[in-house]
């Protein structure tokens, strides 16, 4: 009865991917590292609230879009890996995995840099990559092994960063909201132009403290982008039955806001750049990312029980981001099938190679269990199960 | 109180009256249908019964409409339908705030909170709103309460009920292996500072529903801890009808003479291991269930500390601060000159509860 419904809805997932004709064949082939700039046309126009969208003609080049296919190609690989790590008990706990939304992770690194700061829920896996996470670090946090990023401590849903200013991987929704506005305020004061992107789900976005950190970083005209990462589904609760308004950009009320195609790489970069000069000049703004998830919403939510698989492989067909770069890469002649083909054979064999290392990676030592606490030589006393046999002065 | 309660259901369990052995008796008469079941089903079947017995009662909470992540709420929707029972969007502090409301105006709300971990944004609404609404209010509001309800189903018929409502807040908690930082956190600590509300921790299915049930029926505010451990692992011989185990009276489980062991909810299958392994070495164990920590039994405790002499608690919460510490104070208050050695509590460690991958007894030591 609730499926028949939920596909009647399923529709507005799939949206036409067309882009641009190919150039005629008469120009010669783009090479693959070429920096000079092409200009293609987000399929799917902007939708803006209280601002002027950005135009749809985003600039980009061929090397740029080649570093999308193999940044995307390797999340997409990774994930999978951890789909396959998890069934085999290597990992366990909890693990929610990206794939399908790659295009924000990727189209979001494109328009800002290193020192702005992004802060992200619990599905952060790519975004960790995206800011320079390597892969054997990301598969051994994900196994609980010493080599991970976190040192084993913080796991699927607590990756971290700091040299690229990554500020992770947060377990409870809705949380890194005002902490991200806080990093915006502390940016503000530091006067280095730099901002911050705080991403947030559908689910999370029903969460008070959002519009008390939105409140607050409007008041203060703080360098803060909220990101709604729109996959639709809270878990298992669509978005239709969770919200009164969907219309995630538009929350912000009096705060600008922006709707993008998420599955489209050059869209999310184009939206990002816009956004960061927005904040900058005119304070917080709001940014929708319609995107979408393959995988359940962790790796026990068999993610087929409030969607069709229809649903599901019709978005892989028509908006798979991965794919729209592919098509791209393909009809400007930047790359070949088989020089593509090639490129995801080495990110597997990447991937694979990663996994194997994380592997080798021992646990942390028990010790571990008391260390970070509090600040080095704190001093204070932390006591074991029956307060005599196990004392510990936490570092 | 436990007589007025009587003349609501159809069996209330009664309490012994031996003197310095307060032992309650919740196995079910022969002639009564039990069915084994697990710790999930057994709420579900309380719930059930809850709804079916008040039409002025509702479940909500994310994803209860389905069954809930855990399957306790499963079938409800079906049955009752989606007035009574009903998903809410993702904000835990909307959802108690909402229940506080609901309740205040004569319902009974039982709501659910996903994981104990993630109660913290409805903190402040149980503890500010819920706990003093009666208080401040210079008794003209609660949300519990006794509600003096009058009907009238024909014109020559009055029926005055008393009605019994209130808010009952049922969360998961506790550790289960691998929940990591955030599905494994046993804050009942934190909830027992708070006077104004009670707090209740089963330890097995056919407890789960009869204190469920009268938490649900206590016109007070009662926040309901569930072991997620024992959801599925625990199965036990139920009785299938209405029945409602008292709040505020522990359980000796086990009897012995040396050392008095008190516990609650999923810790005491712990317990219960560790006094078999004491027995081979000759130490005979008094095991007590607490059952509800606020307001707590402390006469059962008492009288057994008094027989034994000895006293040793435990519960997964880490040690600083746990409700162990509540239990040490006040025992060694009335019991000082009886007591052989310091009170011992064998608890959580102080960290937060970490990123294992192995099974909980690596965190608790015993």
């Amino acid at each position: 009865m609730a499926l028949s419904r939920l596909s009647l809805r399923s529709n507005r997932f799939l949206q036409p991917s067309t882009t641009t004709a190919a150039l005629p064949s008469s120009l010669r082939r783009h090479v693959s590292t070429d920096t000079t700039p092409i200009t293609i046309e987000t399929a799917v126009p902007f939708e803006s609230h209280l601002c002027d969208a950005p135009s749809r003609s985003v600039e980009t080049s061929s090397s740029e879009i080649l570093s999308f296919f193999r940044d995307m190609a390797r999340m997409r690989r990774m994930e999978i890996a951890a789909d396959s790590l998890y069934k085999s008990k290597l990992i366990r706990g909890f693990c929610h995995l990206y794939d399908g939304q790659e295009a924000l992770a990727v189209g979001m690194e494109a328009a800002i840099t290193r020192k702005d700061a992004i802060i992200t829920s619990y599905r952060d896996h790519c975004t960790f990559l995206g800011r320079g996470g390597e892969l054997v670090d990301a598969f051994s946090e994900l196994m609980g092994r010493k080599r991970g990023c976190s040192n084993g401590k913080g796991g699927s849903m607590h990756f971290y960063k700091k040299d690229a200013c990554f500020y992770g991987g947060h377990g409870i929704v809705g949380a890194q909201i005002p902490l991200g506005c806080g990093l915006a305020f502390a940016q503000k004061y530091s006067k280095e132009e730099f901002v911050t992107f705080t991403l947030y789900g559908d689910g999370a976005a029903n969460q008070g403290q959002l519009f008390e950190a939105l409140n607050i970083a409007a008041l203060w005209d703080l360098p803060a982008i909220l990101v709604c990462e729109n996959n639709h589904y809270g878990m298992g609760t669509a978005t239709w039955r969770s919200a009164k308004s969907p219309a995630y950009f538009k929350r912000g009320d009096y705060v600008p806001g922006l709707k993008v195609d998420g599955m489209d790489a050059l869209a999310v970069k184009q939206a990002c750049k816009f956004a960061k000069e927005h904040a900058l000049k005119n304070g917080p703004i709001v940014l929708e990312m319609d995107t979408y998830r393959y995988h359940g919403h962790s790796m026990s939510d068999p993610g087929s029980t409030y969607r069709t698989r229809d649903e599901v492989s019709g978005v892989r067909q028509v908006r798979d981001p991965i794919e729209r770069v592919r098509k791209l890469l393909l009809s400007h002649d930047i790359a070949t099938e088989k020089e593509l083909k090639d490129m995801e054979k080495e990110v597997r064999k990447e991937v694979d190679d990663a996994v194997a290392q994380a592997k080798e990676s021992p646990v942390p030592e028990p010790s571990e269990l008391f260390t970070n606490m509090y600040v080095k030589d704190c001093g204070v006393e932390s006591f074991g199960a029956d307060r005599k046999e196990l004392k510990v002065t936490l570092a | 109180m436990a007589s007025l309660l009587g003349r609501f259901c159809r069996k209330l369990v009664v309490p012994g009256s031996a003197h310095g052995s307060r032992m309650v008796s919740t196995t079910a008469c022969d002639s009564e249908a039990v069915k084994s079941l697990n710790l999930y089903s057994a709420i579900n079947q309380a719930l059930h019964i809850a709804l079916e017995t008040d039409p002025r009662s509702y479940v909500f909470g994310e994803d209860v409409g389905f069954g809930g992540v855990f399957r306790c709420t499963t079938g409800l929707a079906e049955r009752f339908g989606k007035n009574r029972v009903f998903n809410t969007p993702l904000c835990e502090q909307g959802i108690v705030g909402f229940g506080i409301g609901l309740a205040a105006m004569g319902n009974r709300a039982v709501v659910e909170i996903q994981f104990a971990d993630y109660i913290y944004p409805a903190f402040d609404q149980i503890v500010n709103e819920a706990a003093k609404f009666r208080y401040r209010s210079g008794n003209q509001f609660n949300c519990g309460g006794i509600n003096l309800v009058f009907n009238l189903p024909s014109k020559s018929l009055l029926l005055i009920r008393l009605l019994f409502i209130g808010l009952t807040i049922r969360a998961p908690y506790g550790a289960v292996g691998h929940g990591g930082h955030y599905h494994s956190q046993s804050p009942e600590a934190f909830f027992c500072h708070v006077p104004g509300i009670k707090v209740v921790i089963p330890r097995s299915p056919r407890e789960a529903k009869g204190l469920l049930l009268s938490s649900i029926r206590d016109p007070n505010p009662v926040v309901f801890f569930e072991p997620k451990w024992l959801y599925r692992q625990a199965v036990e011989e139920v009785p299938e009808h209405d029945y409602m185990i008292p709040l505020s009276q522990a359980e000796v489980i086990r009897e012995g003479n040396d050392i008095t062991l008190v516990g609650w909810g999923a810790q005491l299958t712990v317990m219960e291991q560790a006094c078999l392994d004491a027995e081979k070495e000759g130490i005979s164990c008094e095991l007590i269930d607490l059952k509800t920590l606020l307001p707590w039994d402390k006469e059962t405790v008492e009288a057994s500390v008094k027989k034994t002499g000895r006293l040793l608690i435990s519960h997964e919460a880490p040690v600083t601060g746990g409700f162990g510490a509540e239990i040490s104070a006040t025992i060694l208050e009335r019991c000082f000159l009886k007591l052989e050695a310091p009170v011992s509590r064998v608890c959580g460690l102080d960290t937060p509860f970490p990123l294992i991958l192995d099974a909980i007894k690596s965190t608790v030591n015993y």
